[in-house]
């Protein structure tokens, strides 16, 4: 414990020295976002190019802020100036912003986003006054973005591991305690007591207990496990052990996918590095607690997120649910009593740990304590990682922090949850984004993952896609997620090519429900959700569909026609691009589109010049000709 | 002892031993509940959920994975229940190559069984988009064929060759819709570690697993197969003077309903035209027909001349253990020698 505590001081004296000395501080954001959007690139640029103006500075890679759009993220904190933060430097910019910022003082004003700190420069704002980081709440994420994620000094000297010890000075009895008065519920999908589920594995008796992290992130559009696990690393090694000490578990697996190789190789030198230094091992802190962390990689598939499925993978099998009772708590991995708890879960019960079980239900609501991550994709001007607290309503979420629908669009519909929640439309964006409310308008707060949708989005494709989603990722053993969700997709695939039948709206909410009732595992139960959610908020496009041969976001090509209008001036781009030879036309003159030649790929609408406006797409004109 | 549980199931009140499954106290009392991926040899699975019952009129649990409890009411049949099953079903038959007439499981055939017991009607399933898989069916094995469009993926089969043959020949491959039962690497059976034993093939519940003859037997008769020194029971089919094919015993504590291949399909040596029935003698290096006296005669008279060191018997696996016996007792006392052996090796 001793050693701890020595080397926490000398890790705040090294975070100190790398804050305050008079080389300037360049952080990166190199996370997967970072690193898509060129970071590796810039990082290496950044280097040659201050070392060949001769200027030394401390250049170091950090994780995601959540600020995924403005990709790639640079920060850099000048001697006795708030760390400004620039975004969108490419390649391209490295230059410009080297000589513009760390050679002449003056701030690229087309760069930067923000300051950090307490004074501000000229009328840059700061950063966590914009609206999109105002309403956020970041605790999970607080050190991503800002630490070097391969440092363990780093964590060290930002609060990490004290959770550690103090879990250690007060015991498994008020580790469990604290976290059932911090209301802590689960982070991957069902919100179940933490606590609780801990007490089923506490109370079964056994030589041996599992813990094992879900790191299977995979629903579509979902990165916060990612994210964190690439920005903190050690926030999910020190929340594991807290929870293994807790359970009495000597062992602990991360299940993590293999697509994830980022994530994957920071948790190795995380654990590699908590090994070295008498975190994890035998003995921990001299507390007479052993324990050690295994990473399994999982092949990918969404089914293995389920925890008996997972269990599976994790003994070799083939990852299939198996029936519960027994439930996992009680007889789990190798038939050994197990508790799995997702990413943000084990992140959490670190924050508990280290602040306190009142600090943490600050925020929230009654039932849902504390703040979730969340992915916002979708038609959303500011798509990221944000944190906010339980019980901010989907409109801050989608609106303030989000920033709206881009190109003056209209919003139309909200996912939660990913394939497993449903849809909620623009009436209800007034509900609180905690599990219950989201439970009862029908979708679920799920692991986080929030995809908006504008009027573009036709609702019908949308329950398809998840359709298609869930039909091939179930695992096929039982019979009404196998074949109910393969009948659902049919018919959905039928309606949106014109072969729906008046019949097929009954029939999907009666399969739908059939699927959530009579499914093995949590796949199967919720995997109606798209369509019974859209059928619920949505009917009338699945209506348009099947009885007026409309599609009303003008998306399935089936129902719609391209048309030019007479604005068009025969500027000729839509025909040169025309991959169909479908449009007719002399320069200068008005053209038109050969119907029955015609493919529908929507190039002739993209590429003419909004001044004109002259492609149009009409829905439910299917036989009309062009003169 | 094990303990002993009263329940009433639709009722009717019966008794049955602790850990039983609600599934199986019911069929052991004659009350049907609908199932295609129980087997009574095989750990449950939950996977065809079709066997759905309600507990003291609580919510649907399935009977295969819930044992039975003192007092318990159950209950087989609602509209709830029916309606989950009804939609199983319909999707079951949606997705299966309705080829009865020529199917191997005509008369035997779990998913017959149960659409007759449901009351399955054509204008529901109507509704429903058939699949049409087109999958090729694997003839490779001599004895029985695979027809991946008829399986209804109920596992039995791969549960069979993991928990009862051990060997683990079988699994799910690809995922959702696409999974079909097969081999490692998905290739024919015949290139697989399969031994062909059928064991598999007889706890289909349809006819996806089906032998390649299936010749219907008029009547049976009860015996012991001949190959090696186990002794399995077996039933032979009998048709005319034919024998048509071979069923275990379950009776039968050596194997308990379970064969080999040799004893399951090694039978066309009955009727076999190379087949000996009759003795052969050497005359002038050629084997010749002879009348058994002959024969007889000839051995016997070999026999006193070759008594002692000279002499070693070797028995057929494929006779009685009293045979055997005889065997030996007759080269130890007569033909004064410890010289004896069998082939129980076949």
């Amino acid at each position: 414990m001793n050693d701890l505590i020595a080397y926490q001081q000398e890790a705040a004296s090294v975070w100190e020295e790398l804050n305050s000395n008079d080389m300037p501080l360049i952080t990166v954001g190199n996370a997967t976002c970072g690193r898509s959007a060129g970071s590796i690139d810039v990082v290496e640029a950044i280097q040659a190019e201050t070392a060949e103006i001769g200027i030394d500075c401390n250049v170091i890679e950090v994780g995601c802020i959540g600020l995924c759009y403005l990709e790639p993220i640079v920060s850099i904190q000048k001697q006795g100036q708030p760390m400004v933060v620039f975004g969108n430097v490419t390649l391209k910019q490295v230059k410009k912003l080297v000589a513009d910022y760390l050679v002449n003082d003056q701030i690229p004003p087309k760069l930067v986003i923000g300051t950090i700190g307490e004074e501000k420069i000229g009328d840059v704002p700061k950063l966590f006054e914009l609206p999109v980081l105002k309403p956020q709440v970041r605790r999970a994420l607080k050190r991503c973005g800002f630490i070097d994620p391969t440092s363990l000094e780093h964590y060290l000297a930002n609060s990490g591991y004290s959770g550690l010890t103090r879990a250690f000075d007060v015991g498994p009895e008020r580790i469990v305690e604290e976290v059932k008065l911090a209301g802590l519920r689960g982070r991957g999908g069902a919100g179940f007591p933490a606590w609780r589920k801990w007490t089923f594995c506490r109370e079964a008796e056994s030589d041996q207990k599992y813990l094992i992290c879900n790191a299977d992130e995979g629903d579509p559009g979902a990165f916060m496990n990612r994210s964190l696990i690439e920005g903190d690393p050690h926030a999910l090694i020190e929340g594991m052990i807290i929870t293994g000490y807790a359970l009495g578990a000597s062992v602990g697996y991360i299940y993590c996918r293999a697509e994830y190789p980022l994530a994957l190789e920071r948790l190795r030198l995380a654990i590699q590095q908590a090994e070295e230094n008498g975190l994890l091992g035998v003995n921990i802190l001299g507390s007479s607690f052993d324990f050690k962390i295994k990473i399994k990689e999982g092949a990918g598939a969404f089914v293995c997120g389920e925890e008996t499925a997972l269990i599976q993978s994790i003994e070799g099998e083939r990852g299939m649910p198996t029936p519960r009772p027994p439930f996992p708590a009680v007889s789990g991995l190798w038939g050994k009593p197990t508790i799995i708890n997702n990413v943000e879960s084990l992140a959490c019960v670190g924050l508990i740990m280290q602040n306190g079980a009142e600090w943490f239900a600050e925020y929230g609501t009654e039932k849902s304590k504390g703040t979730k991550t969340i992915a916002l994709v979708g038609k959303v001007v500011n798509s990221g990682l944000v944190e906010v607290p339980m019980g901010i309503s989907l409109r801050e979420l989608i609106f303030d922090i989000g920033g709206g629908v881009p190109d003056g669009k209209k919003f139309k519909a909200v996912q939660t949850g990913g394939p497993s929640g449903g849809c909620v439309p623009e009436e209800l964006l007034d509900i609180p984004v905690d599990y219950d409310s989201l439970n009862e308008v029908g979708t679920i707060m799920g692991s986080g993952g929030v995809v908006v949708m504008d009027e573009s989005t036709c609702m019908v494709d949308f329950a398809r896609y998840f359709l298609d989603f869930a039909e091939k990722e179930s695992c096929g053993k039982c019979v009404p997620c196998r074949l109910g969700t393969k009948q659902m997709l049919t018919i959905l695939e039928d309606i949106v090519e014109g072969r729906g039948k008046p019949e097929d709206i009954d029939l999907l909410e009666e399969l739908g429900e059939a699927v959530m009732a009579g499914s093995l595992c949590g796949l199967g139960q919720t995997a109606p959700n798209p369509v019974l959610t859209t059928l619920r908020y949505f009917r009338d496009e699945y209506e348009a569909h099947i009885y007026e041969g409309k599609c009303p976001a003008k998306q399935c090509k089936e129902f719609i026609t391209y048309h030019i209008l007479d604005s068009c001036i025969g500027c000729g781009l839509c025909l040169r691009n025309c991959s169909s030879n479908a449009i007719i036309g002399e320069p200068k003159k008005l053209h038109w589109i050969e119907q029955e030649l015609c493919h529908k790929c929507g190039v002739c609408y993209e590429v003419c010049p909004p001044k004109f406006f002259s492609v149009e797409i009409r829905t439910g004109e299917l036989k009309e000709e062009p003169a | 002892m094990t303990k002993e549980y009263n329940l009433t199931i639709d009722g009717q009140k019966i008794i049955a031993q602790e850990g039983t499954s609600i599934l199986d106290a019911a069929l052991e009392n004659d009350i049907f509940i609908p199932h295609l991926c129980h087997h009574p040899d095989l750990k449950p699975e939950g996977a065809c959920r079709l066997c759905g019952v309600e507990i003291d009129g609580g919510r649907m649990v399935m009977s295969c994975l819930s044992t039975v409890g003192e007092g318990i009411d159950v209950k087989t049949d609602s509209s709830e229940i029916r309606q989950a099953r009804t939609i199983a079903m319909e999707l079951l038959i949606a997705d299966h190559h309705m080829d009865c007439l020529a199917c191997a499981a005509a008369n035997d055939c779990a998913l017959l069984d149960i659409s007759a017991y449901l009351g399955i009607q054509p204008d529901r399933l109507e509704r429903l988009r058939p699949s049409d898989k087109g999958l090729p069916i694997d003839e490779s094995n001599p004895f029985f064929q695979f027809d991946p469009n008829k399986c209804v993926v109920c596992g039995i089969c791969v549960r069979t060759c993991n928990e009862i043959v051990g060997l683990g020949a079988l699994g799910f491959i690809n995922r959702g819709f696409k999974t079909v039962i097969g081999t490692f690497g998905n290739k024919p059976f015949t290139e697989s570690i399969c031994e062909s034993c059928g064991e598999c093939v007889v706890r289909c519940p349809v006819g996806a697993l089906a032998p390649k003859t299936p010749k219907f037997a008029a009547r049976e008769v009860q015996t012991t197969c001949v190959y090696c020194g186990v002794g399995c029971g077996i039933y032979l089919g009998v048709a005319g003077d034919k024998i048509v094919n071979v069923r275990a015993d379950r009776e039968r504590p050596t194997n308990e309903g379970s064969l080999c291949v040799k004893g399951r399909y090694g039978f066309n040596f009955i009727n076999h035209p190379d087949r000996l029935t009759k003795p052969l003698i050497k005359k002038d290096g050629e084997f010749v027909e002879a009348e058994w006296d002959e024969a007889l005669e000839l051995i016997a008279s070999k026999f006193v001349q070759s008594k002692g060191d000279k002499f070693a018997a070797l028995a057929s696996a494929k006779c009685t253990n009293e045979e055997n016996y005889l065997i030996q007792k007759f080269t130890r006392a007569v033909m004064e020698t410890n010289t004896v052996d069998h082939c129980a090796r076949l």
